[in-house]
């Protein structure tokens, strides 16, 4: 099947080398980083994660987000979704690299990254995380192209995929839900240090992933003779208006408790976010923005009117999408470290080494899914031509 | 217990013919190879305890001893100081530092920094200016041994945490679980950074955490650590299960506090205020 992937025109190759000549600057970069070290971040003793881990945490959610088409479409038979569910799969696909390669990158020995199997630490929610990452990676490969390969030879997928499918949909909240008690479960870090945090991290998880498919849905449009239906595109949008709501709401849950308990371990990192803390404030436009964004969008799809107008939706997910991003990207991880644990504020920016890095991982990453979705798309277009 | 400890001995007996008398270079990086094993045995004059503590008599310090303990602690581990100027001959092309990324084991911090959740606007104004000196309290439920997921950090027996330099990948997981904020990142080359390096401690390289290792390499001789050999009599180690240790009797002569008791972690090291 792989065949197909180097048969593409003019404008596939130009993207394809394109993305190759990102991924290449990225590449001399990270040498440089594997080098000298992690001196290069603008990460210090006091935020000692920083646009690495933000970008992994957000891109699990994208991954996770491939589940909601999944399960319409496996356990409700909402027969919409069939064209569209290898898109979800193959998303999870390529956002499970990026993760994994954001973890490399971000690690101070990556030689040693073995060490993680060779000693295994049943306590540490890392060992798990990584557990249910390369599982839902492999279902997800495997599952995505055992279907592929049955529908173009026009037979019905092996049935031993089923119960792997249906494995899928609990590794997938399985993923982000691990992925936020790597947080959460922390005793000093106040702003990590709620329960509500698994839950709005799947809520904005299965609007991002989502909200990300309806636009890659515009694209395919555009460059391919295959459709994936708008029916499924509009079913798509009220997830993820449903699933925005639901994060907003829990980020005013959130909102609550901090302000009304008034317990300075816990308000001043939210303070910090969303007003400045002692007169430090990087991030007070771009949180403000995002929920904007975030309350916009929801607004938008909300409104039949609009969420059917084929010009706004894909204006309204691009919003959501940049908001999650901004929420879960930048505020989710400096928040948490500022003030640090002694009240010191110390704040936090990429320096622009850091940012090519991971412009580069995430090359990669859309290198794949580029790749994985010709297969499909190629595939329909045979099947349905 | 016993019995592992036995066993332990076996080994080291093992391995100390094997090595004849090597030095206890390496025992602070713990890699469980020979040299630091044989040293233990050698050393019959080594420190013991069933759970190790810190008691820190902050009245006694001032800020030349404060400072004086923090260099002798720093020095004697090859803890890299940011400020040194750098050998060029040596190390050339090192690149400009970034102060935040800075490395310590043990500085002082002002009160209410160093107890944030004891913040109060009518504190007597002699503590504002006490310097309390911060380092890794060897917490009994150490988030940062939970959250490692190599075991790099790990609690010993006796109640130290303990760093393995050599299995640490970086991940920095056990920094953001401290807190403390008592761990740090070797963000660079630490060596273009040290003045002197003393051979009897292993200097690390770049990408592994680090943090104060209660001098174990100099319990295992029989020597007091460092910040308290500094310190004047203001810093006191002890067992904490004896009840007739130094640091069992100022703990029952004095009112004692502890940094963020209420998380659960319990700190060792109490604070005489
Ligand atoms: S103070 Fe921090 S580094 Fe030291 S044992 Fe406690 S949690 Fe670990
Ligand atoms: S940085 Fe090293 S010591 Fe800390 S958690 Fe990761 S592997 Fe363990």
């Amino acid at each position: 099947m792989l065949e197909i992937a180097v048969k593409g025109s003019k404008k596939y190759w130009v993207w394809i080398i394109f993305l190759l000549i990102v991924i290449g600057i990225g590449k001399l970069a990270y040498l440089d980083q594997f080098f000298n070290g992690l001196m290069i971040t603008g990460m210090s003793r006091d935020v000692s994660w920083g646009f690495y881990i933000a970008n992994f945490t957000f891109l699990v959610g994208v991954a996770a987000g491939g589940v909601m088409v999944v399960i319409p479409y496996y356990l409700h038979d909402y027969e919409k979704f069939h064209r569209i569910t290898i898109l979800g799969e193959f998303l999870a696909v390529a956002s499970l690299v990026m993760c994994l390669l954001f973890i490399i990158v971000d690690l101070g020995q990556p030689v040693r990254m073995l060490n993680v199997l060779l000693y295994p630490s049943p306590k540490s929610m890392l060992f798990y995380d990584m557990l249910v990452l390369n599982g839902y990676l492999f279902l997800n490969i495997v599952i995505g192209w055992k279907v592929l390969e049955a529908e173009r030879n026009q037979v019905e997928p092996p049935a031993w995929t089923k119960p792997l499918i249906y494995l899928s949909i609990p590794f997938a909240i399985g993923i982000h839900t691990v992925t936020a008690y790597l947080y959460c479960g922390l005793p000093g870090r106040g702003f990590w240090l709620t329960a509500i945090l698994a839950p709005r991290f799947l809520a904005s998880a299965f609007a991002a992933g989502p909200a990300f498919l309806i636009i890659l849905c515009y694209i395919i449009r555009k460059f391919t003779k295959f459709d994936p239906g708008w029916e499924a595109m509009q079913t798509l949008s009220k997830i993820v208006c449903y699933a925005i709501i639901a994060n907003l709401f829990f980020f005013l849950c959130e909102v609550f408790v901090v302000y009304y308990s008034n317990i300075p371990g816990h308000k001043t990192h939210l303070q910090y976010l969303l007003f400045g803390y002692h007169g430090y404030n990087a991030l007070v436009p771009w949180m403000w923005s995002g929920f904007i964004m975030m309350g916009v969008g929801a607004v938008m799809l909300v409104i039949p009117r609009l969420r059917s107008n084929y010009v706004l939706l894909p204006v309204a997910c691009a919003m959501i999408f940049i908001g999650a991003w901004i929420d879960k990207g930048l505020g989710m991880i400096s928040g948490g470290f500022v003030p640090s644990p002694l009240h010191h504020v110390t704040e936090y920016a990429p320096t622009g080494q850091e940012i090519i890095i991971t412009l580069g991982v995430y090359a990669a990453g859309f290198l794949v899914l580029t790749i994985l979705y010709k297969l499909a798309t190629t595939v329909k277009e045979e099947v349905n031509g | 217990m016993e019995q592992s400890r036995r066993r332990f001995l076996k080994v080291a007996g093992i391995a100390a013919i094997g090595l004849g008398a090597a030095p206890a270079i390496n025992f602070a990086a713990s890699d469980s190879h020979g040299p630091g094993a044989a040293a233990k045995v050698k050393n019959e004059a080594a420190l013991h305890a069933e759970r190790w503590g810190m008691v820190i008599d902050i009245k006694k310090i001032d800020d030349t001893l404060a400072r004086k303990i923090s260099m002798a602690c720093h020095l004697h581990h090859n803890v890299p100081d940011f400020t040194h100027e750098v050998d060029t001959q040596l190390y050339p092309k090192t690149r400009p530092v970034n102060h935040k990324q800075e490395i310590k084991w043990i500085w002082k911090e002002k009160f209410h920094y160093a107890f944030p959740d004891k913040e109060d606007e009518f504190l007597n104004e002699k503590f504002h200016h006490l310097p309390f000196m911060v380092l890794c309290n060897h917490c009994k439920n150490a988030p940062c041994v939970q959250a490692c997921p190599t075991q790099a950090t790990f609690s010993r027996e006796d109640g130290i945490v303990m760093m393995d330099y050599h299995r640490c990948i970086g991940c920095r997981f056990c920094m953001a679980a401290c807190p403390y904020g008592s761990r740090s990142f070797n963000f660079r080359d630490p060596r273009p950074f040290i003045d002197e390096t003393h051979p009897d401690f292993p200097t690390r390289s770049k990408g592994v955490v680090e943090k104060c290792n209660f001098c174990a390499e100099r319990l295992a001789k029989g020597e007091q650590p460092h910040c308290v050999e500094a310190s004047e009599g203001a810093i006191v180690v002890g067992d904490l299960e004896d009840p007739e240790s130094d640091v069992r009797k100022l703990l029952k002569e004095h009112y004692t506090i502890r940094r963020k008791q209420s998380l659960g972690t319990e700190p060792s090291v109490y604070y005489i205020v």
